[in-house]
């Protein structure tokens, strides 16, 4: 049973991600997360704002109880199954981020520096968390799905418009990584 | 009851997701300076199966479990929307680390200043709303 407590490699996750995806869609579901977020903002009101939000919730629920799932199954995953919070970086990636002042990388789930409350009242912080969330939320809704909507269930259903949007992913991505990241990340 | 399956459902994502490190921050700064195979042996194998799971689904039409069709809704084809969202999307992915699922997943892992990336993607969510007529889709 130890192999449970350590980091699950990469041919124990994936299979284990597409199972859960199947067993949404035989729930009568769909893997795709981000459709909470529109959902939360309807329940707050939204509909009082825009028509995309003019929806009937309460038939997708059944998200909103699988996010409900996902923060469960952190807390149990965090509490119960992983005595090691250390992520095994590589050697390459320590070392680029020990110069930008990271102290011990890898050694947490997420670098703390920047995943407090505390990291908030700076503006690398403020970009990294409240910047970054927003843009999360406008994306997804705008390409109309995350990586759960797109790159799991839409590529696995051959959708082309989801290769496209993944496409765009890692553009997005690749472009904050090099471009911005270098100059937020060095801590002062 | 009927909600039961699908809190089980996502608990078990939620525990997958959490111990095979794909909602850490670190995974998604690594795996976008392509300095491990992790992240993609993950989500490739994933979509591989994925691939394989809904193509014997459609050849057998097999039901969901009250009897009825699967959801494979297909998305209408267009560029912008899906490659400028996806952009945008991909932007706070790599600076949060952490796309819609893993939001509430590290919030339950405890790092609870994840609740103020959370509403943030929900007004973000809020202004793309707003906008919708006038983005190009």
């Amino acid at each position: 049973m130890e192999w449970i407590t350590q980091p699950w490699p990469w041919y124990v996750g994936g299979p284990l991600i597409a199972l859960c995806m199947v067993l949404i869609l035989y729930f009568g579901g769909t893997l795709g997360l981000s459709d909470n977020l529109r959902t939360l903002c309807s329940m707050c009101g939204g509909d009082q704002c825009a028509e995309f939000f003019d929806f009937d919730w309460r038939q997708r629920k059944w998200n909103l109880v699988i996010a409900l799932g996902l923060v469960i199954g952190g807390f149990i995953s965090h509490k119960y199954l992983t005595p090691d919070q250390a992520v095994q970086i590589s050697p390459d990636v320590v070392e680029e981020l020990v110069a930008y002042g990271i102290e011990d990388p890898g050694s947490t789930y997420v670098p703390m520096e920047y995943f407090s409350w505390k990291s908030l009242q700076t503006l690398p912080g403020l970009i990294m968390l409240v910047l970054g969330g927003f843009l999360v939320g406008f994306g997804s809704k705008w390409a109309g799905g995350c990586t759960s909507g797109h790159a799991i269930s839409g590529l696995s259903n051959l959708q082309l418009p989801s290769l496209i949007a993944v496409i765009g992913f890692f553009i997005g991505g690749l472009l904050i990584t090099y471009l911005v990241l270098p100059h937020l990340l060095p801590i002062p | 009851m009927k909600y039961l399956k699908f809190l089980i459902v996502g608990t078990f994502f939620g525990i997958v997701l959490s111990k095979s490190e794909v909602i850490s921050w670190y995974r998604i700064y690594e795996m976008f300076h392509f300095k491990s195979f992790h992240m993609y042996g993950v989500i490739g194998s994933a979509v591989v199966l994925g691939i394989i799971s809904v193509q014997i689904i459609k050849r057998q039409k097999l039901k969901t479990i009250d009897g009825g069709e699967m959801d494979f809704t297909p998305k209408r084809l267009s560029y912008y929307r899906y490659l400028i969202g996806g952009i945008i999307f991909g932007m706070g992915w790599a600076l949060t680390g952490a796309c819609p699922g893993p939001m509430f997943i590290l919030l339950g892992k405890g790092v609870t200043v994840m609740i103020v990336v959370l509403i943030s993607g929900i007004l973000g969510t809020l202004a793309y709303g707003m906008l919708r007529d006038k983005l190009p889709h």
